[in-house]
């Protein structure tokens, strides 16, 4: 059933809430490892990241790109939205002005220059990322915090309408949410990715928040009586954004690897003056068999920063995960 | 099943409410740009849309029930959107079968090896094969492999299900599997050399999420006491690889196979796109750009409920797979 894919979410929202020292040993709480002795989760995890070479490869690409994005509109030679060379451009022999004096990449299908392009291109991909993954972590937080600080009908509801968009495969969700605006702009593609993203984040938090409210010190603070408010914002949802973070970085990849995808099938804005990655891939597919460079430049570029966002999500689940420490 | 039933539910009102938050409401939505003044006010009525939302409501599902979901009006103009539907299916079908076929047949004993030699060649490369596999966008994949093997080297056909010279009998609607049956073995040979391309390129994103979740779930396993057991009684490799350790490191996998069905759906969307493959893929992203709902609309039902229907089947499954399950139903 739809369950599947929220049972998925859920069991790693309990693993990661629960956590290591959460778990009790044959001894009862007392058998720590001697290692971990007094050492926070976070702490011990962020021990084993930073000897990790696959989190620090991650770390290291994203951080080029921030840089990058930057730094972009100071290296950049031309404006990246004047059609420079459009006399070179002829539609009808497939032709693109080639690399020359001043422009080391060329020009693209209107005669742009290509170089100031994939670089300010840094900017609007990592701003699709950052909006998306910030929109759907929004969303998915004020659903989730809904769903796990209430419980009872409220639970069911939400949970109920979460689990049908789960069913439905993510980029025909974005399609038909983008299917509803009248005109398509670069950030009705944001939205479309991000609101994909907000059952998926309301799913993982709310299952965490689930397993903390089970927790000694969520116990105490009843008993203490402190009130419902301040348990769940102070007590149930800051020890259960752990997940959602990983997952945040997991989006980040996500995000970028969407955008490019619903600008393919031709959603978001026909004018692609300030250049995006994605368009630029999407928009290049009527050249692809005559100057496939046009597509294989951002696309090469979005493939290595997806790469970095999912490196170091991934690393950081790991590192979150009790079973990986042996 | 009560699950399945609330799913269908919800889902219904989400898609009623979708169809009338359409830019201009459902009389656009359905009749596009064609329509007048008067053909507007008709249909309006005809719709019902003066009446209460719930008798509305009601309406709307009872036509879905009975398979009504309007006329196409971008993708093949005047076509019932169910007919057309009917019509793509199984090219969707074929493919992502084939896809899944491919994925597993290769993902599932190279998992396993790369758990076996942990840190070594295969599993290094395994690993940073799958983190890749997942950050390349599918659609560049296709046409990266369209463009090499189809267009510069001319060793596999472009797009298509099927080259245009060859007249062959349909049976099921599977073009390969007709070949078989019909024995028109050309034909057959031809819709598989049409057919792989498309399904390497879908099986892309499976193969790497089943390649990891393989590999983590046979190293958890190989851990577990009862295999130090089996190897310390003598058992030979064989019989404990496949009876004590791909056995009890298959449930994680089956799940994830379940899942993938989704992101096989959104995959197809790309690559029948790229390969001019004719299905419910290709037909929801002409429809998209056509403003076709009525296409748009019964491709996301029947999406959600082929979802629903094979994690269904995958839950199922875990009482063959697992006998804990089997018994724990009998006591229930």
């Amino acid at each position: 059933m739809t369950s599947s894919r929220a049972a998925k979410i859920d069991r790693l929202a309990s693993v990661a809430a629960r956590g290591p020292e959460l778990e009790p040993g044959p001894e009862g709480s007392g058998s720590r490892n001697a290692t971990d002795a007094g050492v926070s989760l976070a702490a011990s995890a962020w021990r084993r990241l930073r000897r990790n070479p696959v989190f620090l490869v991650g770390a290291v690409v994203i951080g080029l790109f921030v840089l990058l994005a930057l730094l972009a509109p100071l290296i950049a030679p031309h404006d990246p939205a004047l059609r420079l060379l459009d006399d070179q451009v002829s539609r009808a022999r497939n032709e693109i002005p080639p690399p020359q004096d001043g422009h080391p990449l060329g020009g693209d299908q209107f005669g742009r220059d290509l170089f100031s392009r994939m670089l300010l291109g840094s900017q609007q991909t990592l701003l699709v990322a950052v909006l998306a993954t910030v929109i759907g972590l929004g969303g998915g937080l004020v659903l989730g915090t809904l769903a796990g600080a209430f419980g009872g009908w409220v639970d069911s509801l939400v949970m109920r309408i979460v689990d049908v968009l789960l069913s439905i495969p993510s980029l025909l969700l974005a399609v038909s949410i983008g299917a509803l605006f009248a005109d398509q702009t670069q950030f009705t593609v944001i939205l479309a990715v991000a609101i994909v993203q907000i059952p998926i984040f309301a799913r993982l938090l709310r299952g965490t928040m689930l397993s903390v409210r089970q927790s000694d010190h969520v116990l105490a603070a009843k008993a203490l009586g402190v009130k419902r408010g301040a348990i769940v914002f102070r007590h149930i949802l800051p020890n259960s954004l752990g997940p959602v973070i990983v997952q945040s970085t997991l989006v980040l990849a996500i995000a970028v690897l969407d955008a490019a995808a619903l600008s393919f099938l031709g959603l978001g804005a026909a004018d692609d003056a300030i250049p995006e990655w994605g368009q630029m891939l999407g928009n290049a597919q009527d050249y692809f068999d005559n100057q496939p460079h046009l597509a294989f430049l951002p696309a090469v570029c979005i493939i290595v920063v997806a790469l970095g966002f999912t490196l170091v999500g991934e690393s950081m689940r790991e590192a979150l995960d009790p079973r990986q420490r042996r | 099943m009560l699950q399945l039933a609330l799913v269908v539910v919800v889902l219904s009102v989400l898609i009623f409410g979708w169809l009338r938050m359409l830019p201009g409401g459902p009389v656009s939505a359905l009749l596009g740009d064609r329509g007048t003044a008067e053909s507007r006010a008709e249909l309006t009525e005809a719709l019902g849309l003066n009446d209460p939302i719930f008798v509305q409501y009601f309406a709307f599902l009872g036509r879905a029930i009975t398979g009504d979901f309007g006329t196409s009006t971008g993708v093949s103009p005047g076509k019932p959107a169910m007919e057309l539907f009917l019509e793509r299916f199984p090219a969707t079908l074929e493919l992502s079968i084939a896809a899944i076929l491919l994925a597993l047949i290769f993902a599932i004993p190279l998992g396993y090896l790369a758990a076996r030699r942990r840190g070594g060649w295969l599993d290094n490369a395994g690993v940073v094969g799958s983190m890749i596999g997942i950050s390349i966008p599918i659609f560049f994949l296709a046409f990266l492999l369209k463009y090499f093997l189809s267009i510069k080297l001319g060793w596999l056909p472009t797009g298509g299900r099927q080259s245009p010279d060859i007249d062959a009998t349909r049976i099921t609607g599977f073009f390969v599997l007709d070949g078989v049956l019909t024995r028109e073995w050309d034909a057959a040979w031809d819709a598989l050399r049409h057919l792989l391309l498309p399904a390497v390129a879908l099986a892309s994103i499976p193969f790497a999420v089943i390649f990891r979740i393989t590999r983590a779930s046979v190293l958890d396993v190989l851990d577990e006491d009862y295999v130090r057991t089996a190897r310390s009684k003598g058992l030979t490799r064989r019989i404990i690889r496949d009876r004590h350790i791909l056995r009890n490191a298959m449930l994680p996998v089956v799940t994830t196979v379940g899942l993938q069905t989704g992101a096989l759906l959104s995959g197809a969307v790309l690559t029948e796109t790229v390969f001019s493959w004719q299905g419910i893929g290709q037909a929801l992203a002409i429809g998209f750009e056509r403003k076709d709902f009525a296409v748009l609309q019964v491709v996301i039902i029947a999406a959600a409920m082929a979802y629903v229907l094979v994690n269904l089947i995958v839950d199922l499954s875990y009482a063959v797979i697992d006998p804990r399950i089997r018994s724990a139903q009998k006591v229930s």
